[in-house]
């Protein structure tokens, strides 16, 4: 393994729940990151976020790891959800939640059925 | 560099020939398009599955700096 795949393993091992993002989880800089940083931040979904525009090996390293061509890129235990695409339809279904509870991650229910009332 | 939607189209079409396509261009800037992508193929393929198909479709043409595609909203099913 390279430096960079034992950096990311390192990071979504260590973390329940992992965004590959552009910019940061209080700043984003690019609106699918800002969407889905958004989504996890309202549900209160505790998460580490890795801005990878401040480390380029990062940037292109989660691309080649999860092959995957876009950011930002969801972990939950360990295990590549999606894009922003996916992260948004699994939030309107309800198949977020599902995961969320399955793995065992804490999450606010109410605050998740609010963004489905808002969209519906 | 910018993307029209038929040569969107027209990459998703070689991989997919007889999916339902549909390309909106989001921002009128060649650069912000959503694309749904209808086809059989997908059955039973979660949706990470499925997007990585549509994604090696497009043959790296949304990848990084190079890439001629900055945003490409996608939506992946099966038929009903």
């Amino acid at each position: 393994m390279t430096d960079v795949n034992a950096r990311i393993q390192d990071l979504i091992d260590s973390n329940d729940v992992v965004l590959f993002m552009k910019g940061t989880r209080d700043m984003p800089q690019c609106g699918f990151s800002s969407r889905v940083a958004g989504v996890l931040n309202y549900m209160n979904v505790p998460y580490q976020d890795v801005n990878v525009l401040s480390d380029a090996d990062i940037r292109q390293g989660i691309k080649d790891f999860s092959d995957w061509p876009t950011i930002p890129q969801l972990y939950v235990k360990g295990e590549f959800v999606g894009g922003c695409d996916i992260i948004t339809e699994m939030t309107l279904s309800g198949e977020l939640d599902q995961l969320l509870s399955q793995k065992g991650v804490a999450f606010d229910q109410a605050a998740a059925d609010k963004i489905r009332e808002a969209n519906a | 560099m910018a993307m029209e939607a038929h040569e969107i189209e027209a990459l998703l079409r070689a991989s997919f020939p007889d999916a339902r396509i549909t390309i909106t261009d989001l921002a009128g800037d060649g650069n912000h398009y959503a694309a749904e992508v209808i086809d059989e193929s997908f059955r039973g393929l979660n949706r990470v599955q499925q997007q990585r198909a549509v994604y090696a479709a497009l043959q790296g043409r949304m990848d990084g700096p190079a890439g001629d595609l900055h945003a490409l909203a996608l939506t992946t099913k099966a038929p009903e």
